[in-house]
């Protein structure tokens, strides 16, 4: 059915069929372009809205980055409408989870309190880990309202304030890893 | 017309996953909820459909040698598509922070491009059928793989968070192993035993 | 040292097969004897390897300056055809014994979602050429060891009674899963 081979008619084929392609995806790819770009903010965004106060400005414009162990942190500051930080959402990471590494976005308060903790990835065993995720379970709500200054961020067992998921320590652990690291890049009094 | 016997064909007879044995990867990785399973059986549908009607087309003219790379650039080319309009549109968190579908897919889109579903029905039906038939034959295995794939979602998002559709029915967690690893091979095990006896009663009757 | 952390993590604990649902249609097609699965491994790792280490290689310095990152999938599945045609080409002239016994599986092996499932990981994951070596090496001996622990369990089989609804796939994805929640036991190692 499909033509005899010759070796010019089988290269000359791919390379047309090739390029045509590739013209044609350079086009769909400029034609997406903002519409992803802009998925990409919103993802972001609503992320930060969730764990800061209302606020002002585009924190994901104003963002800059903390080096830690290795990695970095990012720091989203959220400005009221004078441009006076009212809030930081810290993406953050822990390497010591259960099955590899967390991030979590954790919106403080100027003053250090944590207003809300949210889950961004995880491969945690569903049933025990994952219940550090919000949908999950309540583990996440102890934190808010609290101070590391003054809320030790360790499990119980190892001396600190915060109830371990049942059965889920190390998960727990790895949490708490996350959000200490997180307090100890926040700038402190609410300066940059 | 025969078009009816046409379309519905997907559904049992030239199912992928309990007919045609093929596309088993993401039957795995994407049915994990009712909507990651209908999700993937849409986007891998697109992705059928348009190469089946371009490969169609061309069949003719490019050479036997070569028709096997040349369908896959072009399969490629369409899995890209995808790939960036899913990205773009299908990108939005669920409102309890849940992962977005183009996330929960997540590498699963690219590789579509080596899907044997849509390889497999270039070279056994697009290249050497008309133009209208390859579509409606893209089509309708199109919507059977989206068919298994919504079903073995639904069935593993029941069982094993007690939800369908995100939609909860107890609370807490279901029998958790069937939205894991193990779940999933035993559920699909199952499911291909249950839709074979069905497909050979029917065909009998 | 974070080497041992990457093979551990892709031989066992996620595994390509049995964690990550990739490489399932070899893994049906040819598991029903051992020694085709030996030669079928050996095959895997060669071009798994290979497609890693060019795969990288073009997106560092073709994809990435040019940013045409979006021709990604095209190019990679382009560049393991290539490889696959080529590996297909020596096998003949060095081993035409092996080249006969994998059959049809052999340019298969370009639609094995593993070899460009371990591709595109291995870019998402942020490796450097080393690690990435290693991460498809690794990936590849996963494989390996899951299709001849496969084959050896089908083999058996072979000589049981099954329920004739179960014979086949099912039965075979039925043992999967069992597989799968032994690997799972692995989770706890790193």
């Amino acid at each position: 059915m499909a033509k005899e081979s010759t070796f010019s008619g089988m290269l000359i084929t791919l390379l047309l069929i090739t390029l045509l392609s590739s013209v044609a995806l350079g086009y769909v790819y400029e034609l997406t372009r903002e519409p992803i770009a802009v998925a990409k903010m919103a993802k972001k965004n609503m992320a930060i809205k969730k764990v800061t106060p209302a606020f002002a400005n585009n924190p994901v414009d104003d963002v800059f980055s903390v080096p830690s162990d290795g990695d970095s942190l990012y720091l989203y500051p959220a400005k009221d409408s004078s441009g006076a930080v009212i809030g930081y959402a810290i993406e953050t990471f822990s390497n010591i989870a259960f099955s590899g590494s967390i991030k979590l976005l954790v919106g403080f308060l100027p003053e250090g309190n944590i207003k809300e903790i949210a889950v961004l990835e995880h491969k945690e065993t569903p049933g025990l880990g994952d219940k550090m995720m919000k949908s999950k379970s309540d583990f996440s709500y102890q934190f808010e309202g609290k101070n590391p200054a003054s809320f030790v961020l360790k499990v119980k067992k190892d001396g600190g304030d915060v109830d371990a998921i049942t059965a889920a320590t190390i998960s727990s652990r790895a949490f708490c890893d996350a959000v200490q690291r997180a307090y100890n890049v926040l700038p402190k009094g609410g300066t940059q | 017309m025969n078009y009816l016997k046409d379309l519905t064909k997907g559904f049992l007879k030239d199912n992928p996953t309990w007919g045609l044995f093929l596309g088993l990867c993401p039957t795995l990785g994407t049915t994990g909820s009712a909507l990651n399973g209908l999700g993937m059986g849409l986007a891998t549908t697109f992705v059928l459909v348009l190469s089946n009607v371009f490969i169609s087309l061309f069949a003719r003219v490019i050479p036997d040698k070569v028709r096997i790379p040349a369908y896959i650039v072009i399969i490629a080319a369409f899995v890209t598509v995808v790939d960036l309009l899913m990205s773009a549109y299908t990108n939005t968190p669920g409102p309890n922070g849940e992962p977005s579908l183009y996330d929960s897919l997540g590498i699963f889109i690219p590789l579509i491009v080596v899907n044997c579903i849509v390889l497999g029905r270039a070279e056994a039906f697009a290249n050497r059928n008309t133009v209208f038939a390859s579509l409606i034959d893209g089509v309708a295995i199109g919507i059977g793989f989206a068919f298994s794939l919504t079903l073995l979602g639904s069935v593993r998002e029941l069982l094993g968070s007690g939800s369908i559709f995100g939609m909860k029915f107890i609370d807490g967690d279901g029998i958790l192993v069937f939205v894991m690893a193990p779940g999933a091979f035993l559920a699909l095990g199952y499911l291909i035993m249950i839709m074979v006896k069905l497909r050979k009663r029917l065909s009998k009757a | 040292m974070e080497y041992i952390i990457i093979i551990i993590s892709a031989v066992f604990v996620n595994n390509i097969v049995f964690a990550q649902f990739l490489g399932m249609c070899p893994l049906m097609g040819v598991s029903n004897k051992t020694d085709t699965s030996v030669g079928m491994a050996g095959a895997v790792t060669f071009v798994m390897v290979l497609a890693t280490i060019a795969t990288y290689l073009f997106q560092k310095y073709i994809l990435d300056p040019l940013d045409i990152s979006f021709l990604q999938t095209v190019i990679y599945i382009l560049i393991i055809a290539a490889l696959v045609q080529i590996v297909e080409i020596i096998l003949k002239k060095v081993s035409p014994s092996l080249y006969q016994a994998l059959g049809i599986f052999l340019p298969l092996i370009t639609t094995n979602c593993a070899i460009l499932g371990v591709a595109i990981l291995t870019f998402n994951k942020g490796f450097n050429l080393a690690e990435g070596v290693v991460y498809a090496f690794a990936n590849a001996i996963g494989f390996g060891l899951a299709l001849i622990l496969f084959a050896g369990i089908r083999e058996q089989l072979e000589l049981q009674d099954v329920p004739k609804g179960m014979r086949g796939l099912p039965i075979a994805f039925i043992i999967a899963g069992i597989m799968a929640m032994a690997f799972m036991g692995f989770a706890n190692i790193i």
